[in-house]
Formats: C-alpha cells, structure tokens, sequence
C-alpha cells in the first residue's frame, strides 16, 4: 500500500475534512486519518448504517455534506486509524499508525493537525459508577447509534452542551428527570448579543430550549450535581445550588436517574501538536494549553499546520473554516508560495460566538471544590485528591513529579482524564494561579498498543552470537 | 421521534454474547451501544478495588469500556458487534 504523500492530515472533523479538500483541490497528494470509520469527528459523526431511517438532525445533514465533498474531491481517506506517535526525520515527517488490522508508517512532506478537544469532567464523589456519561460522549453515542443513553437521565454541565443532549435525548424517546447547570440564566443573556449575530444557532437553540419547555423539563439554574449514590450502577444523585463562582452550597435534593451525563467544557486535545515538537501555552479563553497558531494554522515548525477546536475551542463552523485556511496555506507552501491567498472565509461573528460559548462552558473556580479528599481524580490508577495532595505536600510540585510519586495519569487513558485537574490541584495547593502548572512531557504511544502490533517475528536462532572472548 | 418509532426499528439483526450471556445486536452498532439497550452499562471491575466501572466517555479515549474481545483488550464503545461475537469484563487484575 502507498506510503508517501504530499500532505497527511490528523483527524477527519470540520477542520481537518476541511483542509484536505482545500489541499487537494490545489492539487496536492493528501492522505486524511481518523480514528472513526467514516469522517465528521465527534460533531458530524456518522449514523451508524443500523440506523439510516432515524431522521435526520442539521448536525448529521451537515456531516453528510462534508462526506459528500471529501468523497468528490481526490482525498485519500483511512478510517480506524489512530496515530501513536509522530516524528520528523530530516524534511519528512514519519506518522506511526495502528489499524484494524495492525500498523502501519506514513510519510509525509507536510502535516497538518486537526485533533479537535476532549471533555473536561471535575472529578465529584460517585463519579466513576457506571451509568455516568461524559456529556460530550452521549452527543456522540446520540449522533451515531440514535438511542437514548438510559432510561430516566439526568443532563448536567456547563454551556449549550447540556441544552442540546437534553432535547435530543427527549427527541430519541428518553426520559429527562431533570437539566441542572452551574450557568445562570444571566449568563446566558451575556451571550445574546453573539447569539443574535449568528441568527441559525440562536435559532436553535432557543428550539431546544422551547422543546424542554414544552415537554415540562426541571431546568435548575446555577445548580451542579455533588454526588452520586449507587455501587455497581447509578440509582440516584445530588443536585445543589451552587455560587455564581460554581461552589456547591446548601442542602441537598435527591434526584433517582439510571443515567446520570455531565460535562464540564472542552479541552483541546494538544497531545500530538506537543509531540510532533510544538510548545504549548495556556489560553483560558481557547479552552486551556494549545500551540499557538498564524491566522493560516502556520505553526512555528515549517510544514507543520494546526486548525480547528485542537487550536482553541470556537466551535464546527470557525473549525472548517480554519481548515480551509491552513489546507490552502500547506499546499501553496509546499509550492514554494506565501500562505496568503486573498479572499477566503473567515467569519468573525462565528468566532466571536465560539469564544463565548467557550467562556460560558468554562469551569469556574468553585468547581473544584466538588472534589472532595476521598473522590477518585485518576480513574485508571484509582487514586484519590487525599492520596495526590499528600504527594503535592511531601513536594511534588510538577505533574511530572506527581506521576511518578502516585502513578497518576501512567494508565491505560494516558492522563487524558485526570491530568488536567491533577495539575489545578497543585495550583491550588500552591496558591498559584491557573495554567501555571504545565502539563506533562507527552511521549509516545498516544494510545495503549498490542506488544503483538509492533512486535517484529524472529527466531532465537537468528540472533547474532558474538565470538566468546579469548581465555 | 416517539418511543414507538424506536422500538419499530428495534430488529434484532444478530446475536452475540458477554460474559456468557447472549444479547441481541444491531448491524453496525458498538458493543457498548447494544449492551446499553439491554440495560448493562456494568463492563468491569475498577483497577485493584471492588467497586465497578463501564463506558463514560463513549469516545474510545477513556478505556473504562475496554473488555477481552479475541485474545486482546479492545474499548467496547469502538467495537462493531457481529454474528456470534463474544465478549468478557475484565477482572480487577487485569491491565
């Protein structure tokens, strides 16, 4: 199988579809991965073939758009393929893949990231019982299966997430027990103005909100859930008020659910832009540490490209967008051209409603304190806030440090779900402020690894034997 | 769309098992969809205690969903359950 192309982009969403189009277009050689068999990333993701007679939502019309034109357009497309390391040898740079079927290596003159955000879920008592869902996750589970994620649900979270997976759910025939969100109504009205300049996501929204109306759905305003109460599945949780700085406070109601889905915001996933040589900064407003960018997604390594949510959270529409610029920007490059191109979109009313959306997802800090010192923080390694913070004590004061005291982040999710709150754990330990403690060295694999996929077949035989010394 | 709706879609297109029961599949859906269907959101021991994990980020990043599947350990909200596909938990000792 080919090995060897212009330009290989990671991750097939609105950004990194976008930007292999673009590419191609231009006449480049493009190979797009992602780990789903079919492009659209989380946002459009595919219905699964089961399923083709549920009808159709703007998000799955929107993904199949996207796949009509990757599938028009000369792009190379490789589903299920995951990256787990990349490296750059003299110009070229080298892509290690594990497929269904085993690995393989890319190559490729130009690269260009689209590795899209992750969940951020505060650790809370109970939080690790089965039944409880990242919000993030339900939409994808929604999106591709179209089943509703239980029976009787609790939607909880920050920002339009938890709006938008509480209707579909309803939509798909799910009981809603209740929508509890830390975002007050005011915070929202702080967004109207965004929302007004982007009259087709207003529009909606407000849909959903009508619909949960309708349907006679509990919204608890500045609310979070602080608990939940079942040992092998979830039976029941505890919702409370909570202060316009997100700490829970008052008494609290018991709420029985089967399903309990709770997000918190989205982080950039910068895992492969860190390993692939980028320095990553803290932007609060983007969503947390990225690698910054040149409006083209031109990064400081020369044939490197980073678009869409993986470069700051600003949404589906501002991520295609981004793509086009940097895929343009890859294919003049490797011809030797400026990136600058003259007329292409950019939509700064998107952007500017990305960024608030963003900020209204945005954990405050009184969320922390739903963490209580006996709440698992690393779920793989079962460890507690107590056990971490008795290390943080003791001196570890670099997530560095922390893993190997605790073993926190070292397992089989690599720290993609504990890290990020075990660093804010030492920033508070340490009374410094947020994105003051960086995260750790990203080494490869990304991904957990069969021995058997990268192993090679020999035999004792074969091993050389050198000559025994002279007596 | 109502319950209804669903539940006239619900065909079971195959047949696979976990943990040594036999469940009803849909062509093209996961392991950790179907098995939701059923009402079995339990998928494993959590590392070391006695307590129990399953699917929380349905994303295949997290690995709480992960089962034995063929010998290998595979994230059960990736894998596309098939005629006669057999799934086990993973024990609190294993990785």
């Amino acid at each position: 199988m080919r090995s060897s192309w212009d330009i290989a982009v990671l991750g097939a969403g609105p950004a990194g579809g976008a930007a292999a189009r673009i590419a191609a277009d231009d006449g480049a050689d493009v190979l797009l991965l992602d780990e789903q068999r079919r492009p659209g990333g989380q946002v459009w993701r595919v219905k699964s073939a089961a399923r083709h007679f549920a009808s159709d939502s703007p998000e799955t019309r929107a993904g199949d758009a996207h796949r009509a034109a990757l599938e028009q357009s000369k792009v190379t497309f490789r589903g299920e393929t995951r990256l787990w390391h990349i490296e750059r040898k003299k110009d070229i740079w080298v892509l290690h893949v594990l497929t269904l079927s085993g690995t393989a290596i890319y190559n490729a003159r130009a690269v260009i990231l689209a590795p899209g955000a992750r969940e951020f879920v505060q650790p809370f008592p109970g939080w690790t019982v089965p039944g409880v869902f990242g919000l993030a996750g339900v939409t994808a589970l929604i999106k591709s299966q179209q089943i509703p994620p239980g029976r009787r649900c609790v939607v909880a979270g920050s920002g339009p997430l938890a709006i938008y997976a509480a209707a579909e759910i309803l939509r798909l025939g799910g009981e809603i027990a209740a929508i509890v969100t830390p975002n007050s109504r005011a915070d929202w009205l702080w967004c109207l103005p965004a929302l007004l300049a982007n009259p087709f996501l207003a529009k909606r929204g407000a849909e959903w909100i009508a619909q949960l109306k309708r349907a006679g759905m509990p919204i608890f305003w500045r609310h979070l859930v602080t608990r939940t109460k079942g040992n092998e599945v979830l039976s029941a949780l505890h919702v409370s008020r909570c202060t316009s700085e997100w700490a829970p406070t008052g008494a609290a109601t018991e709420i029985p659910a089967d399903t309990l889905c709770i997000g918190n915001g989205l982080l950039p996933n910068s895992e492969i832009a860190a390993l692939a040589g980028l320095e990553l900064h803290y932007d609060a407003d983007c969503g947390g540490w990225i690698a910054p960018v040149g409006p083209h997604g031109q990064t400081v390594i020369p044939g490197l490209y980073l678009c869409g949510d993986g470069a700051g959270i600003r949404g589906a529409t501002v991520a295609s967008e981004q793509g086009e610029r940097a895929g343009m920007a890859a294919a003049r490059w490797l011809k030797g051209a400026p990136a600058s191109s003259g007329s292409q979109r950019r939509s700064h009313r998107a952007e500017w409603l990305g960024l608030a959306m963003t900020g209204l997802s945005r954990p405050r800090r009184g969320l922390d304190s739903l963490t209580t010192p006996e709440t698992i923080v690393c779920r793989c390694e079962n460890l507690t806030r107590a056990t971490l913070e008795a290390e943080i004590d003791a001196g570890a004061a670099s997530v560095e440090a922390l893993k190997s005291a605790t073993r926190c982040g070292m397992g089989p999710c690599g720290g993609r779900y504990c890290l990020t709150s075990a660093a804010r754990l030492i920033e508070m330990r340490q009374g410094a402020a947020p994105g003051t403690v960086s995260p750790p060295t990203t080494r490869p694999p990304l991904f957990p690894l069969p021995v058997a996929a990268i192993g090679t077949e020999f035999d004792y035989d074969d091993l050389p034997i050198p000559a025994p010394a002279p007596l | 769309m109502s319950q209804t709706d669903l539940q006239a879609g619900d065909g079971a297109d195959l047949r696979f098992s976990f943990d040594g029961r036999t469940y009803e599949g849909r062509k093209g859906e996961t392991l950790a969809a179907a098995l939701l269907r059923a009402g079995v959101v339990t998928l494993g021991a959590a590392p070391g205690g006695d307590t129990k994990r399953g699917a929380f980020c349905w994303m295949g990043w997290c690995q709480e969903c992960r089962v034995w599947h063929d010998g290998q350990m595979v994230e059960a909200c990736r894998l596309i359950v098939s005629e006669g596909l057999e799934a086990q938990s993973r024990g609190n000792g294993d990785a």
